[in-house]
């Protein structure tokens, strides 16, 4: 099965790559762009076959590795 | 006995700071490939500034899981002196070693220039070479040394008196347009509770010289050769 995996910034940590890209999609005078946050996408294939197990092994990565939870939160999707 | 620098695919510092603990202790220090699980006697660790892994995933998330590190952190928490700069730095703090991280810096870009630092603490193994509220001249050359610590830990840090450098204007004053990274109260480098390992983002190797054109960096080395060797 596939683990899915967003890294993204916690609320309140300055995001200054999503600034610049707010600022860069206002010039291209696309409007209402109001917030952009940055974030990373991580799709890892597993061997387990129980969902549970998976996830719990995905989440163990992203305490140790994946994500730096000082500023970063994770979302976990398994899929078949 | 000699100090022993880390090396890790990427680093590229280690020669320079091994220059600079040469001619402080007389010793060339033990150069360890980051693949060793075990460190040589040594009563000084350094983690050199660099590039390591190509910063992938975050600057020091790979390098702070390599075999080599579950030996430094040991003998860190055994209370061997533990020196990071720039990537250093940045490896610590991902290793969990010292509070907070090193995210992007807020102007997004690569900065490369000598700055000022106020010594905050001159009462460590590493600063006692310097006096309080000493101003330094020494280089900065990172894309990731802005560093940010929630409220709590950046409580702690504050109380326990773990700020060790701060960025500053030439004469000492702590100001925003001194802040090179957009670094939190503008710290440049840190200690941990216990005071034996310091991160820091600028580079005192690079200026510890009177060739390379200053030596504000030199005092530390001298005090850490002066240490391990008593």
């Amino acid at each position: 099965m596939k683990a899915r995996i967003h890294i993204t910034l916690k609320n309140g940590v300055l995001d200054p790559q999503g600034k610049a890209i707010q600022q860069a999609l206002t010039g291209l005078a696309f409007d209402g762009v109001e917030e952009v946050r940055q974030g990373k996408y991580i799709e890892i294939e597993l061997a387990a076959s129980d969902t549970e197990a998976a996830r719990a092994q995905v989440a163990d990565m992203c305490e140790k590795l994946l994500a730096n939870t000082v500023i970063e939160n994770y979302d976990i999707e398994i899929v078949a | 006995m000699p100090a022993a620098v880390i090396v890790f695919p990427g680093s590229n510092c280690d020669r320079d700071v091994a220059v600079a603990l040469e001619a402080a202790s007389g010793r060339p220090p033990a150069m360890v490939w980051h693949q060793e699980s075990a460190l040589p006697p040594s009563d000084l660790i350094v983690v050199p500034g660099g590039f390591s892994y190509g910063d992938y995933l975050r600057s020091g998330a790979m390098a702070a899981h390599s075999p080599i590190m579950r030996a430094v952190t040991a003998r860190a928490n055994a209370g061997t002196p533990v020196l990071g700069i720039c990537n250093g730095f940045q490896i610590l703090a991902e290793a969990g070693l010292l509070p907070g991280i090193l995210m992007r810096n807020a102007s997004l870009k690569f900065v490369c220039r000598d700055v000022d630092l106020r010594v905050e603490r001159a009462d460590t193994v590493f600063t006692s070479a310097y006096t309080q509220g000493e101003v330094l001249r020494v280089p900065v050359a990172h894309h990731d040394g802005n560093y940010f610590a929630d409220p709590d830990t950046l409580q702690r840090l504050q109380d326990g008196g773990q700020i060790a450098f701060r960025y500053c204007d030439a004469g000492g004053n702590v100001t925003a347009a001194a802040n090179p990274n957009g670094s939190i109260e503008n710290i440049a480098g840190i200690v941990n509770a216990a005071g034996n390992v310091l991160g820091m983002m600028p580079h005192p190797e690079r200026l510890a010289d009177p060739l390379l054109g200053g030596t504000d960096g030199a005092p530390m080395f001298t005090a850490l050769a002066e240490a391990i060797a008593a």
